[in-house]
């Protein structure tokens, strides 16, 4: 009990003299980072869902004038009625804005930066520096990419996944300086996850604090490292692909186009390499903060906490080897496409494991909905679907049908909108009071997750059933198909859903901004958790403890017998618990 | 409105419908287990004062009995799907005895080259016509892919088939259509501004029909 009083104290005590550009602009401290990355991916997460909003006019009510599309220049939208070029960028952008501007650094910026440090028990990143850059990297990657949607010829709009040489040669894309600033913006983007992981991995490596052993790191934390690696390891083949990329639109080489001795599938093989980690990048952190949430709400230990950590090594490494399952139709070598099916379908075990694990850890608990919990059942729930759609398209045969269609779109929003979003929207509110002192309003968190949870099944489940009658996506006007004419019905539900959904979102939105001068004061440790975390006031302070925590026990100790609460810290010391090995030899 | 895949036009449908189905029921008893277990236990097990919960770390019998079961199930769909994979789009998978027909892609349209009356591609007797696949019914069709600029798909939904068309590759795709009518072809790659709109109509025509139909468009692309 000594401890957790002395570092509390000891927080206050330490005196701030940085002046506020040191403290909330150039700042090194991984706190305010992560919230520039939440404040900035959640301006990009806005832009990105205005972009959908625009496709899902035009793929309900084709021909109509846009509301409020009349400020859209001739070139985009004459009348408010978006054009095909048009169309095809805001396919593109919606694509590049979700994945690179909003959901990997929604998952990996903010919550990597924040919570590492404050999980492990350390007073900030190994590298502060790098860690500013990391930021202003991406910053600087997002405005470019921003810019690109006002530049003359329009953004970029060969897809989000850029296939050369649509990508690579202005003359088959129609637009040129929106292409190049494509390139050159993820180049950016790709510095910074680059650094960013860096970071991650050697503060987890050397700055844990005493007594915090790798198993007793919570599943957030160890998801976070994994994820760390394998953005390390997989950016740089995105950006030197994207520098090969941006060297035949502006200096005139030939590494994609046939025409002139280059390879299309090239380009695939590149990207897909490093596509499929950065999958999981975008998924393996929002299941390890679900992991964490669900512990909690459920009040009882992560059930096979082993299990858990070796099925997202599993995962990752998996990760490397199934990027050839996007390609089965593509002309590469079809025994290749076995291959790639084999170790796909693999990799629906330890998202099994996963899922069984989440559902053991809920089983014979005490389970408490506060909103995050309420996301993290919801993430389980709606993973599941994604997960087990993603059995269709593994097997090649059913490819060779459902590639391309509304059924792949189902499945990546299954995953990446009810698995990562709902995560991010209970990480958000669960670790909102450490970031900012005050809790966001719990009646409103509720209205928004069972809006979001109702309109987002309403858009996203009914793409199955056009996927699987063979609606090809990023297609402008699917009524040019007379096999497509009578789905226009389910097309126009979806939209109506869409704009339903993105309406429930400003509640969100409202309810952070309102909460942050206007929230109820957030205690200690509103949600009676374990992570070192708790054991700092909220809002956590500049280099949050003066002396780190011991830590005696793993993260996950609720429900247990030792004590009368439902929850044992990892900094509580109980009289039968010594002193960690490492405390007194550390020089904190 | 369908409901369920696209009508059945080609020899492919049976194994890749069935396997669909078989997918879907694996993924359905999955998916009723997660679902309804997950209501079962946020009714069963919400929070009532007083109550504690079941402090245990895990059960190392479950974890090896819900890590055996999916491997088992996927290993063992991967090696049927596999058996389909290799007639389908094998690399000895396309029939000797296939009729060829020239597909070329370009921004926005299908150019359609027919062997002629000698049934072989590249000789003199070759015509092309843009955007309209005949096929006769009931007769292995090796379509011989090839792009003019960026990458573009050939896709025919009723008959389940659908391959890349690359710009430097020739890719050949075989199928065999079983039911005569109007289908469409069209591109799901996306391959520019006109992408939407890059769709040919395909005519499945007896034997006969066929016959008759080539010898008249040849007469008039000679013309």
């Amino acid at each position: 009990m000594t401890s957790v009083a002395a570092t509390a104290h000891g927080a206050h005590a330490h005196h701030d003299d940085r002046s506020f550009v040191r403290k909330y602009i150039f700042s090194t401290d991984h706190k305010i980072i992560g919230i520039q990355f939440l404040f900035v991916s959640l301006f990009f997460l806005l832009v990105g869902g205005l972009l959908a909003m625009q496709m899902r006019w035009q793929l309900g009510f084709p021909g109509k004038p846009m509301p409020g599309g009349g400020i859209l220049p001739e070139t985009m939208a004459p009348g408010g009625v978006i054009l095909p070029e048009y169309y095809i960028q805001l396919v593109t952008m919606h694509g590049t804005f979700m994945i690179f501007f909003a959901i990997m650094p929604l998952l990996v910026g903010v919550f990597a930066n924040f919570l590492i440090p404050l999980k492990i028990g350390t007073h900030d990143m190994a590298f502060p520096r790098i860690n500013m850059w990391s930021f202003w990297t991406f910053f600087i990657g997002g405005l470019v990419m921003l810019s690109s949607l006002f530049v003359p010829d329009g953004a970029a709009r060969a897809g989000w996944t850029m296939y050369a040489p649509l990508s690579a040669r202005h003359d088959y894309s129609g637009a040129s300086i929106g292409q190049e600033l494509w390139s050159v913006s993820i180049i950016f983007v790709g510095l910074s996850s680059i650094l960013g992981s860096l970071n991650y991995i050697t503060t987890i490596i050397n700055n844990r604090a005493p007594g915090m052993t790798w198993f007793r790191m919570p599943l957030s934390v160890w998801s976070l490292f994994i994820t760390a690696i394998l953005g390390l390891l997989a950016l740089p083949v995105l950006s030197g692909a994207v520098i090969m990329l941006l060297f035949d639109q502006i200096i005139g080489t030939h590494f994609f186009d046939p025409g002139a001795g280059g390879q299309a599938l090239l380009w695939q093989h590149l990207f897909w390499f490093f596509g499929h980690p950065e999958v999981y990048i975008l998924i393996l952190p929002a299941m390890g903060m679900v992991s964490d949430i669900i512990s909690n709400g459920s009040r009882k230990p992560i059930f096979g906490y082993h299990s858990m950590v070796f099925a997202i090594v599993a995962i990752a490494f998996l990760g490397w080897i199934v990027w050839g399952h996007h390609m089965f139709v593509s002309g590469m070598n079809p025994t290749l496409g076995s291959s790639f099916m084999v170790s796909t379908l693999v990799i629906a075990v330890p998202s099994a494991v996963k899922t069984f694990n989440w559902m053991g850890t809920m089983w014979r608990g005490n389970l408490r909905f506060h909103v995050p919990m309420l996301h993290a059942v919801a993430f389980v729930a709606m993973f599941v679907i994604g997960g087990l759609s993603g059995i269709f398209m593994a097997a090649t045969p059913v490819d060779m049908q459902i590639h391309d269609t509304y059924f792949i779109v189902a499945h990546l929003h299954y995953v990446l909108f009810g698995g990562s979003l709902f995560a991010l929207f209970g990480a958000i509110t669960y670790w909102y009071p450490k970031m900012f002192g005050r809790l966001m309003n719990e009646g409103w968190g509720k209205v928004h997750f069972w809006l979001t949870f109702i309109f987002y099944n309403c858009v996203f489940f009914p793409m199955h059933i056009t996927g699987m009658a063979g609606e090809m996506r990023r297609l402008y006007d699917p009524n040019q198909y007379t096999f497509l004419q009578p789905l226009q019905p389910i097309r126009v539900f979806i939209s109506i859903s869409a704009f339903l959904l993105f309406a429930t979102q400003l509640i969100f939105f409202v309810n952070f901004w309102w909460s942050l001068w206007k929230g109820k004061k957030a205690p200690q440790n509103p949600w009676e958790d374990n992570g070192l975390e708790w054991s700092l006031p909220s809002p956590a302070p500049h280099g949050n403890w003066e002396r780190v925590p011991n830590v005696y026990r793993g993260p996950y100790e609720f429900s247990s017998p030792q004590v009368a609460e439902d929850y044992l810290p990892q900094y509580k010391k109980l009289p039968t618990d010594r002193e960690p090995a490492a405390a007194s030899a550390a020089t904190h | 409105m369908h409901w369920w895949l696209p009508p059945k036009a080609s020899t492919f449908t049976g194994p890749i419908d069935g396997l669909f189905l078989a997918i879907l029921i694996i993924t359905g008893i999955a998916f009723v287990l997660v679902e309804v277990g997950l209501i079962w236990f946020v009714v069963k097990y919400r929070a009532r004062p007083g109550r504690k919960a079941f402090y245990t770390h895990g059960n190392t019998r479950a974890e090896v009995i819900w890590t055996t079961i999916p491997a088992v199930t996927m290993v063992a769909l991967g090696l049927i799907s596999n058996h389909y994979w290799v007639q389908i789009k094998g690399r000895n998978s396309i029939p000797p005895n296939a009729y060829p027909i020239g597909v070329h892609a370009k921004q926005f349209e299908w150019q359609v080259t027919y062997p002629g009356a000698d049934g072989k591609l590249g000789t003199a007797d070759d015509f092309t016509v843009r955007n309209q696949l005949h096929v006769p019914v009931g007769r292995p069709i090796v379509v011989q892919l090839s792009s003019e600029d960026v990458i573009h798909s050939f896709y025919v939904p009723q008959f389940r088939v659908r391959q890349d068309v690359v710009p430097g590759m020739d890719i050949k795709a075989w199928f065999q259509a079983t039911v005569p009518g109007t289908y469409e072809l069209g591109c799901s790659q996306l391959c520019g501004l006109g992408h939407y709109r890059m769709r040919a109509q395909v005519f499945v025509q007896t034997q006969e029909d066929y016959d008759a139909w080539m010898k008249q468009a040849a007469q008039e692309a000679s013309q």
